[in-house]
């Protein structure tokens, strides 16, 4: 009895002071580690477009037997990895900063966009059947905890004829760091002087009111139990689950409900206005565009100016123009907006600007 | 234990198997070369254990050191949480990590102590072995299904049910521990989902000690004329109290270092309050939810020092609970 009793205490100490640590590994690294022997490129980064990069890298290892391997471990993985120059090529929902840039040991970082993606600002009202209109200064101030109620008047303005219920208000936000949150704090800070000098944007921020929800299933569960909620989760997640989502309006002053068609529109007018010298490091939240859905986002792969492995370089550079071109089509199934036509042929030319084993 | 019948029940047992067992060990070591290296390798894999967390608090101390370095005590006593404007204070995740942990030891151990001491004394042997391996079965669940059952089952249940009743009909609603709005994930479902989870570490560790309890000491206590409860309570329960209570602290260890369930159902916000309705943060939370995204220098360093507040938070509950049963222990012989 003596001797299970201390077997006991042992595994106390042991449980106690491990339990920190050990955890935080289920959660975050999805690794996917494959040997590395048959792997022709590594790439380590965003969550958000996981799904669509992964059919891309199988339809093309089915094509041509090259075989890339690549870790959704979050935004900042990849850009970390990327800037140990632990894996070829990285990938983020949000641009990097000049700091991380200027961090980068393999030098030049250069951002190619590769597909599009974009919030929805989903709720759960079930009096309300018609879909909800939304402002960009309504949509702040509700999570800015200004606004309260349902039946508020700046809300109801928007939706003449919608009988709204004197309801609290509860809003949702992703407790978990996401380029989702990103987007959604990018579009704010554009429309609202009070959100962005509160706030601010970034992929985590301190939320002034709200409850937190871990990942899209964690919102979205909680905004589909809760009568009152508002949330946003992507819009991919939205479709598949059939999420009540509010049109929003934007910039031109129609209220846009997001489409894959209303998304892509949103990139329309950047193609024009960026030119060959941009580094593609652009928002697009808010866009200007008769049809743009507001809450709208590039998402980049990440690689380096000089690929100094000539072979790998090469095949690298040959799957982006890949991508550029068959690997857009295959997008919108999987509810990603596909890069307008104009942009990505301006994008297949600057593949042109990576420097294949190039020497200095 | 304050009758002397009781005490002289079991007194001798205790103090009397440790040093016949102490001599036995000393007769048979150093006997040959064989035991040489058995001991040589057990002391070995013994000192792993401390070198290995020494290591570990080394590394997370360092990593954590430029958060400590900015904040100071502020990290500690600071509610602000704020990535954008690089500012980092851990108190909310400190308060409901220990809250949260405490609560559900609340809720877990006399839950736990009723099943341990009903398998134990009462259970018929055909029932006993299948609910004991039910209550193992818990165990073996993954922490990510607990959060997704709480998601689905537990929130809507609270809030709708539990949440209704306490504060309207119990009329607790007006007690700051029970006020305001109830949305379902807060400090009282994170406690609730962390109470069935340690649930089945307190009643196995228990169930087996109160096993192990000497056939002697009960029929001592029987022949004394002691009913079947007065056996437990006063033959049984001490004699197994310390293993209880080893029970207990591994329970203890377990829910505050839990993160997966606890992140899906506690709300995740940065803020101290005292009524359980309303959501919360645990260390162990907010390094699952940012670690992934995090990026900037500081806030990698932050959610380390999360980490190692948590190590400091974990050795000194323990400590804290150490001593309390050493208290209780002296006063019960």
């Amino acid at each position: 009895m003596r001797f299970r009793a201390l077997s006991a205490l042992a595994i106390v100490t042991i449980a106690a002071c491990g339990g920190g640590d050990a955890k935080s590994g289920d959660s975050t690294v999805a690794s996917s580690a494959t040997s590395s022997s048959s792997v022709d490129l590594n790439g380590a980064g965003a969550t958000f477009p996981y799904p669509l990069y992964s059919k891309w890298f199988s339809d093309y290892a089915t094509n041509l037997s090259i075989k890339i391997n690549y870790q959704s471990i979050g935004s900042g993985g990849g850009i970390k990895q990327l800037s140990e120059q632990t894996v070829d090529f990285g990938a983020s929902d949000g641009p990097m900063t000049d700091e991380e840039l200027s961090g980068a040991k393999g030098g030049t970082v250069l951002h190619f966009p590769t597909v599009l993606g974009a919030d929805v600002v989903t709720y759960n009202l079930p009096e309300v059947t018609v879909p909800l209109r939304l402002t960009g200064a309504v949509v702040a101030e509700i999570f800015l905890g200004k606004i309260t109620k349902w039946n508020d008047p700046r809300l109801a303005a928007e939706n003449p004829g919608v009988a709204l219920p004197e309801k609290d208000i509860l809003v949702v936000h992703r407790s978990d760091g996401s380029g989702t949150t990103y987007i959604f704090t990018d579009y704010l800070s554009a429309v609202s002087p009070a959100w962005a000098a509160g706030p601010g944007k970034g992929k985590s921020v301190q939320w002034p009111v709200g409850l937190g929800g871990k990942g899209n299933e964690g919102v979205a569960g909680t905004v589909k139990q809760t009568p009152g909620t508002i949330g946003y989760v992507e819009l991919a997640y939205a479709n598949q689950n059939k999420l009540p989502a509010a049109h929003i309006k934007n910039a031109s002053g129609a209220y846009i409900a997001p489409t894959i068609e209303t998304i892509t529109a949103a990139a329309d007018g950047s193609a024009a206005q960026m030119g060959p010298e941009s580094d593609y490091r652009v928002s697009i939240v808010n866009a200007p565009g008769a049809n743009a859905y507001p809450i709208s986002s590039f998402t980049w792969l990440l690689v380096y100016q000089r690929q100094g492995d000539a072979v790998k370089g090469q095949k690298l550079v040959d799957f982006m123009r890949w991508m550029y071109g068959d690997g857009q089509s295959s997008a919108s199934a999987l509810d990603y907006a596909p890069l307008p036509a104009a942009l990505a042929t301006q994008l297949t030319a600057r593949l042109a600007t990576i420097q294949v084993g190039a020497t200095p | 234990m304050s009758q002397p019948t009781h005490g002289a029940v079991v007194e001798p047992a205790a103090p009397g198997g440790r040093s016949t067992t102490a001599q036995a060990d000393d007769a048979i070591a150093g006997s040959s070369r064989g035991d040489g290296v058995y001991r040589f390798l057990t002391t070995a894999a013994a000192w792993a254990i401390p070198l290995l967390l020494g290591l570990i608090t080394l590394e997370v101390v360092l990593a954590a050191w430029p958060a400590f370095e900015t904040f100071g005590l502020s990290f500690l006593t600071s509610s602000e949480w704020d990535e954008v404007r690089g500012v980092f204070g851990a108190a909310p995740m400190i308060y409901g990590t220990v809250v949260s942990s405490v609560l559900a030891l609340v809720l877990a151990t006399p839950l736990a102590l009723g099943v341990a001491i009903f398998l134990s004394e009462f259970a018929p042997s055909w029932l006993r072995t299948p609910v004991a391996f039910l209550v193992d079965l818990l165990a073996a669940i993954p922490s990510v299904v607990y959060g997704l059952w709480g998601i689905f089952v537990l929130l809507p249940f609270l809030r709708e049910t539990v949440m209704p009743f306490l504060a309207g009909t119990l009329g607790l609603g007006n007690t700051p521990f029970f006020s305001g709005p109830a949305y379902g994930p807060s400090m009282l479902a994170a406690a609730v989902i962390l109470a069935i989870m340690i649930l089945p570490y307190i009643s196995a560790v228990s169930r087996e000690v109160l096993m192990a309890v000497p056939r002697s000491q009960r029929e001592a206590a029987m022949a004394l004329g002691a009913t079947k409860w007065e056996m437990i309570r006063d033959a049984v329960i001490p004699y197994a109290r310390s293993g209880i209570v080893g029970g207990v602290i591994l329970g203890l260890g377990r829910a505050l270092g839990e993160t997966m369930a606890v992140t899906m159902l506690i709300g995740n916000r940065h803020e101290i309050s005292s009524s359980l309705f309303a959501p919360g943060y645990t260390l162990a939370s907010v390094i699952a939810n940012e670690f992934a995204e995090a990026t900037g220098a500081l806030h990698t360093s932050a959610l380390m020092a999360c980490g190692a507040v948590l190590l400091g938070v974990t050795l000194l509950v323990n400590a804290i609970a150490r001593w309390l049963v050493w208290q209780v222990a002296r006063e019960g012989r």
